[in-house]
């Protein structure tokens, strides 16, 4: 019944985030663009949480719909461009629909010529009694990786600062 | 039955669309939103590699990749903000000032 569960899950989700992400590339209008995005992300965190990452999932909602889509909304309504946005010659959107094709035929060829990855089974993380994702989570953040988070709040101030100077007047 | 080369799949299908998208689109807003398409995909990945392999460290990255799309979509944007007020367009290609 699980098994079940799960396989009609990965498809659903699945299906709707390539598709969305499709409609996302060929809308010409962005505000449309940024909707369609917006679906390929709750798709992906419903993929998350298949993957025993609830955590992560919960993140990705929060960050990337709620933070990361609402500035580009912002950036679109304030600019509102007026260029459809598309390359003007037909047989380059052709031809980079080609190279996009090729790029992801040599993924998979390599993905299939790996015989482990083909047959590999999806266990899940098996946590211990009691502690839960995020409680997993912390322990390995905050004890092995405590300098890169470090680095990463520095990161993301310099993006603060740098912002507020760029998009300053004058 | 799902294996690992599901998700791998799926990730490899979003990475593709999302390298389609910057090169065909010329709107540098889209452009960066399928670059953000791209960066999923890639989450995608660790996620599933983080289940298979039974270890947290995936999930970690994923952070460090949100915080690093999270700092590109600001200074990204704030910059497309300083493009239009100097240029009026964010038409990649109209940006070509500096062609010899």
């Amino acid at each position: 019944m699980n098994e079940i569960f799960m396989n009609v899950g990965f498809w659903v989700l699945g299906i709707t985030a390539v598709v969305a992400s499709l409609f996302m590339v060929t809308r010409e209008n962005p505000v449309h663009s940024a909707l369609w995005m917006l679906l390929t992300f709750f798709a992906v965190a419903g993929i998350f949480i298949q993957l025993d990452a609830e955590y992560i999932a919960a993140i990705q909602v929060m960050v990337y719909a709620g933070a990361i889509l609402v500035l580009y909304m912002f950036v679109v309504m304030l600019l509102n461009p007026k260029s459809t946005g598309f390359i003007k010659l037909p047989a380059k959107v052709i031809l980079g629909a080609v190279v996009a094709l090729v790029l992801f035929l040599q993924i998979v060829m390599t993905l299939m010529g790996t015989g482990v990855i083909k047959s590999a089974q999806m266990t899940g993380i098996n946590l211990p009694e009691g502690l839960s994702n995020v409680k997993a989570f912390g322990a390995v953040m905050f004890t092995q990786y405590i300098v890169p988070f470090e680095v990463a709040s520095v990161l993301l101030l310099v993006a603060m600062i740098g912002a507020i100077v760029i998009a300053k007047k004058d | 039955m799902l294996t690992l080369a599901h998700y791998l799949v799926l990730s490899a299908i979003i990475f593709s669309i999302g390298v389609a998208g910057v090169l065909i689109r010329r709107n540098l807003i889209v452009m960066f939103m399928s670059l953000e398409l791209m960066l999923n995909a890639v989450n995608i990945n660790l996620a599933a590699f983080s289940s298979y392999l039974q270890q947290m460290t995936g999930q970690i990255f994923i952070v460090f990749v949100m915080a690093v799309a999270a700092a590109e979509a600001a200074v990204g944007l704030a910059l497309f903000i300083s493009l239009f007020r100097n240029k009026q367009t964010i038409n990649a290609d109209e940006i070509n000032t500096m062609r010899g």
